[in-house]
C-alpha cells in the first residue's frame, strides 16, 4: 500500500498526451518579456536601461529585500523597453524588461561553473542559490534561498524532493525525473548540505513508473536518500500533504513545514540548483508542458523565461480546434489567461489549452448540503460554510471557520454537484481577512508612533 | 371558590412585593443623556462612525468620551445638538460631502477581456487570479454592485449601463461605499461642487483609449482650458482642485472623451426630479 494523506480526490490524469514526449528545446524567441516580479516577495528594481545590450545570464533586476530573487536576461540582445505589461499571475500590469534578440545567444562573461558546493560554507551555497534567482518551480515561486534559511531555533531533519506532480495534464516534472535524474539528486544533496539535513526523501506518485525507476538508479546506494512511492491522488504534491504522507507529521494551522522539521522542494527547483553549480547558469529557462485538447502536438518544452505564450503555441503547431480556455499551470490550480501576449515566468509549469466544446458554462446551482466537499477537503475544512459566509460578506465567520488554512487546491469545487465557485469565494474571504489584518497591524504601528 | 380567590390574591401580593423589591435592589442607573443623544441620531445604524450602532455610539459619547462630531450622516446639525447635550463645543469646519463614482465606463464604453462566470460580487471578481476582473480597463468599475448593496441609505442604484449611480438627495456621505469598492472608485466630494473627472484610469493615453471610450487620456486639454489653474495631471488622470474650481465649465466643453462631467447640483436635482416626475405622469 502506497503512502498518502486522508481526503483528496482521484482525478483523471490526462497525462498520456505528453508523458512520453522527450523535453525539446524551443527555437530562440525574437523577443522576450521579463516581468520584474516573478516570485513571492518584493519586486525587483531594473538594473538595465533602455537600449542597453545584455547577454544571457546577465542580472537585469534585483532587490535589497530579504524575501526576493534576482532576475536575469534569458536571451542576448538589446533592451527594447522597460514598461508595465500584462502579467500572467498577478492580474495587473507589472514593470517588465523587454529584450529584442540579436540572434547570437551570447552568454555573459560572468557565467562559469561554480566550485564543488560540498567544499563551500553552507551560507556561501545559499548565496549562490540566491544569485542564480532560483525560486520554487512548482508554482508558488517562493525564493529558494529564503526557504532554506529557516529561523535558527527550528531544527530541520528531513528534506523532501517533491516529484508527485499530482496536477492532471502536467508532465514536466515527470520528464525531468526520467531524463535528468542525476541532476535532481545532485540538487537535492546540495539543498540538504545547505540546510544541514541528513535525511532526504524522493517522493513520486505511483502513476509514474519510469520516473520511479530512473530516480531509483540515480539514488543508487546512497542510504541517506529514500525513495517513497505515493498513491496517485490529488493534492498529493501539496507540501503539507507530502509531509503528512511521508513523515506522518501535521503542519500546524498557520505554520510552515519547518515547524515540523521538514523542508520540501520541487524536482525542477533541485535541477535548477544543480545547474547553477554545474554550468553556473542562473534560472533563465525552465521546462513546461504544453498540452490540452486544443493543442495539435502536446509537448514538454525547455523555454526561455519571458517567451510569450503566442510563440510557444506556434512552436507546438498551433491550435487543433478553437480554444475555449487557456490556463497557465494545471487545471486544478492554474490561472486562466485572456491573452496570449503574456510571458512564461519562473512559476509557469505548463500551458493548458482546452477546446471550446470542452468548456461547460453551467451553474452555479444552490448548495444541496451533500457534504462531498467536506469529505474531500484535505485540510479538514468545511468548504460549504466557508463559501456561504464568503459570498454573504461574513468574513469574520469565514475566519472563525479557518478560511486561512485553505490551500486553494480546488478539490471541493471539483466534486461539487451544484458547481458552486467555492475556491473563488474562499479566496475572496482570505484576501479580505488578510487586508483587515494588515490594516490592523498598520494602525497598531501608527498608534505606537 | 373563596379559597381560590384568596390564594390567588395573596400570591399576587407576594410576587408583587418581590418584584417591587427586586426593581429597587437591582436598579441600574442609566445616564439619561444616552437616551437623549440616541434620539438625536439618525438611527440608521450604518456604523460609519466606527461604532456598531447609533445606540452604542451614543453610549460611547457619554461614557467613553467619544467625539461628538463622529456621526457623518447627521453632519453639523446633529453634532452641534450632541455638543449641546454634552455641554462641549463642537468643532465644525468640514463642509458637506456626497459620494461620486469616478468611472463612467459601462457596458457600452468599456469592453470586456473575457467571459466571467463567477460570483456576482466586485470583491470576488477583482481577485488577482482573475486578472482584476473581466474589464479590459484594470482600474474601471466592474458593475457587480457591491457598493449598491453596501449602502445603508438606499442612495445608490445600478445604472442602465452597468455603472452605479448615486442618488445625491439620499446620500449621507457615510463612506460605506468608499470602503466597499475594491477598485477604490468612489470618493466623497464637496456637495456644492458639480464638475468632476469621472475616470480613474492611470494608463498612458493610447492604452487608456483602447480599453475605454470615456477614459481620461491625459491629453491636458482641460489643464489648458482652465483659467484658474485648478486642474493638474496626476498619474495620467486629470485632477481638479475643488478649492480653486470656479465651475465655469470650460474643461467640460474641451474634454475630448467626455470624462469631465457636470453633475446636477443638489438644489437643481430637487427641483428637477419633481418636474421629471410631472412629465412622466
Amino acid at each position: 500500500m502506497n503512502l498518502t494523506f486522508p481526503g483528496g480526490v482521484h482525478v483523471p490524469y490526462y497525462k498520456s498526451g505528453s508523458k512520453d514526449k522527450a523535453i525539446r528545446k524551443t527555437r530562440l524567441p525574437q523577443r522576450v518579456v521579463i516581468p520584474l516580479s516573478q516570485h513571492t516577495g518584493a519586486p525587483c528594481e531594473p538594473l538595465v536601461e533602455k537600449g542597453q545590450v545584455v547577454k544571457v545570464g546577465q542580472k537585469i533586476g534585483d532587490s535589497s529585500a530579504f524575501v526576493s530573487a534576482p532576475i536575469h536576461a534569458s536571451i542576448s540582445g538589446k533592451v527594447a523597453s522597460i514598461e508595465p505589461l500584462q502579467h500572467p499571475a498577478l492580474g495587473k500590469k507589472v514593470m517588465s524588461v523587454v529584450i529584442e534578440s540579436d540572434g547570437g545567444d551570447e552568454v555573459a562573461e560572468t557565467i562559469a561553473p561554480k566550485p564543488d558546493p560540498f567544499a563551500m560554507d553552507p551560507e556561501e551555497v545559499k548565496s549562490v542559490i540566491r544569485e542564480a534567482g532560483i525560486v520554487g518551480l512548482g508554482g508558488a515561486a517562493f525564493p529558494t534561498s529564503v526557504k532554506i534559511s529557516p529561523p535558527k531555533d527550528k531544527k530541520i531533519d528531513s528534506y523532501i524532493l517533491n516529484g508527485a506532480e499530482c496536477e492532471p495534464y502536467l508532465t514536466s516534472d515527470h520528464r525531468l525525473m526520467v531524463e535528468r535524474p542525476r541532476e535532481a539528486i545532485f540538487g537535492l544533496k546540495v539543498l540538504m548540505y545547505a540546510t544541514g539535513v541528513k535525511r532526504g526523501y524522493v517522493c513520486i506518485e505511483d502513476n509514474k513508473p519510469e520516473a520511479i525507476d530512473a530516480m531509483k538508479k540515480a539514488i543508487g546506494s546512497d542510504s541517506n536518500i529514500k525513495l517513497v512511492v505515493l498513491e496517485s491522488k490529488y493534492p498529493q504534491g501539496s507540501e503539507k500533504h507530502l509531509i503528512k504522507a511521508v513523515l506522518g507529521r501535521e503542519v500546524p494551522s498557520g505554520g510552515l513545514p519547518f515547524d515540523v522539521g521538514a523542508m520540501v522542494s520541487n524536482v525542477g527547483t533541485a535541477i535548477a540548483v544543480a545547474d547553477a553549480f554545474i554550468t553556473g547558469m542562473p534560472l533563465v529557462q525552465r521546462v513546461i508542458t504544453v498540452t490540452g485538447s486544443a493543442i495539435a502536438n502536446p509537448a514538454n518544452l525547455e523555454v526561455r523565461i519571458g517567451t510569450l505564450f503566442s510563440d510557444i503555441i506556434e512552436e507546438v503547431g498551433g491550435f487543433s480546434s478553437p480554444p475555449g480556455k487557456v490556463i497557465m499551470g494545471g487545471p486544478m490550480m492554474g490561472i486562466a489567461q485572456w491573452s496570449l501576449d503574456v510571458p512564461v515566468i519562473k512559476g509557469t509549469s505548463g500551458i493548458l489549452v482546452m477546446a471550446q466544446n470542452e468548456i461547460d458554462m453551467v451553474g452555479p446551482f444552490p448548495c444541496v448540503r451533500c457534504a462531498r466537499c467536506v469529505d474531500v477537503c484535505p485540510m479538514n475544512l468545511l468548504p460549504l460554510f466557508l463559501g456561504a459566509y464568503a459570498e454573504r460578506g461574513l468574513y469574520a465567520d469565514a475566519e472563525a471557520y479557518r478560511a486561512l488554512d485553505c490551500i486553494e487546491c480546488g478539490s471541493c469545487a471539483y466534486v461539487c454537484p451544484a458547481r458552486r465557485p467555492l475556491v473563488q469565494a474562499i479566496r475572496t474571504a482570505k484576501s479580505e481577512i488578510m487586508a483587515k489584518r494588515r490594516a490592523k497591524a498598520q494602525s497598531a504601528v501608527a498608534a505606537k508612533a | 371558590m373563596i379559597s381560590a380567590v384568596v390564594i390567588l390574591a395573596l400570591s399576587g401580593l407576594a410576587f408583587g412585593a418581590i418584584l417591587a423589591f427586586a426593581a429597587r435592589k437591582f436598579f441600574v442607573p442609566v445616564d439619561e443623556r444616552i437616551e437623549t443623544i440616541r434620539n438625536l441620531l439618525p438611527g440608521a445604524n450604518c456604523s460609519a462612525c466606527g461604532h456598531a450602532s447609533c445606540s452604542s455610539y451614543a453610549e460611547a459619547v457619554v461614557s467613553k468620551g467619544a467625539p461628538v462630531d463622529a456621526c457623518k450622516v447627521g453632519g453639523a446639525a446633529v453634532a452641534s445638538k450632541i455638543a449641546g447635550v454634552m455641554g462641549v463645543e463642537a468643532v465644525l469646519d468640514e463642509e458637506a460631502k456626497v459620494a461620486e463614482v469616478m468611472c463612467r465606463g459601462g457596458r457600452s464604453a468599456a469592453p470586456h477581456s473575457y467571459e466571467y462566470m463567477g460570483i456576482s460580487d466586485c470583491k470576488a471578481a477583482s481577485l488577482p487570479m482573475l486578472h482584476g476582473g473581466p474589464k479590459m480597463c484594470e482600474y474601471g468599475c466592474l458593475g457587480f454592485g457591491t457598493c449598491v448593496r453596501s449602502c445603508p441609505f438606499d442612495a445608490m442604484y445600478m445604472g442602465d449601463d452597468g455603472v452605479p449611480v448615486v442618488d445625491r438627495d439620499a446620500c449621507t456621505a457615510c463612506g460605506k461605499c468608499v470602503e466597499a469598492c475594491p477598485k477604490h472608485l468612489i470618493r466623497l466630494v464637496p456637495r456644492s461642487k458639480k464638475i468632476h473627472v469621472v475616470c480613474s484610469n492611470r494608463d498612458r493615453g493610447p492604452v487608456a483609449r483602447k480599453v475605454c471610450k470615456v477614459a481620461c487620456i491625459a491629453c491636458g486639454a482641460c489643464v489648458r482650458a482652465c483659467k484658474v489653474g485648478a486642474i493638474s495631471l496626476r498619474d495620467n488622470v486629470a485632477l481638479i482642485d475643488y478649492s480653486k474650481c470656479t465651475e465655469c465649465g470650460e474643461c467640460v466643453a474641451k474634454c475630448p472623451t467626455k470624462c469631465i462631467i457636470e453633475v446636477p447640483r443638489v438644489e437643481d436635482t430637487k427641483g428637477g426630479t419633481q418636474s421629471a416626475q410631472g412629465e412622466v405622469a
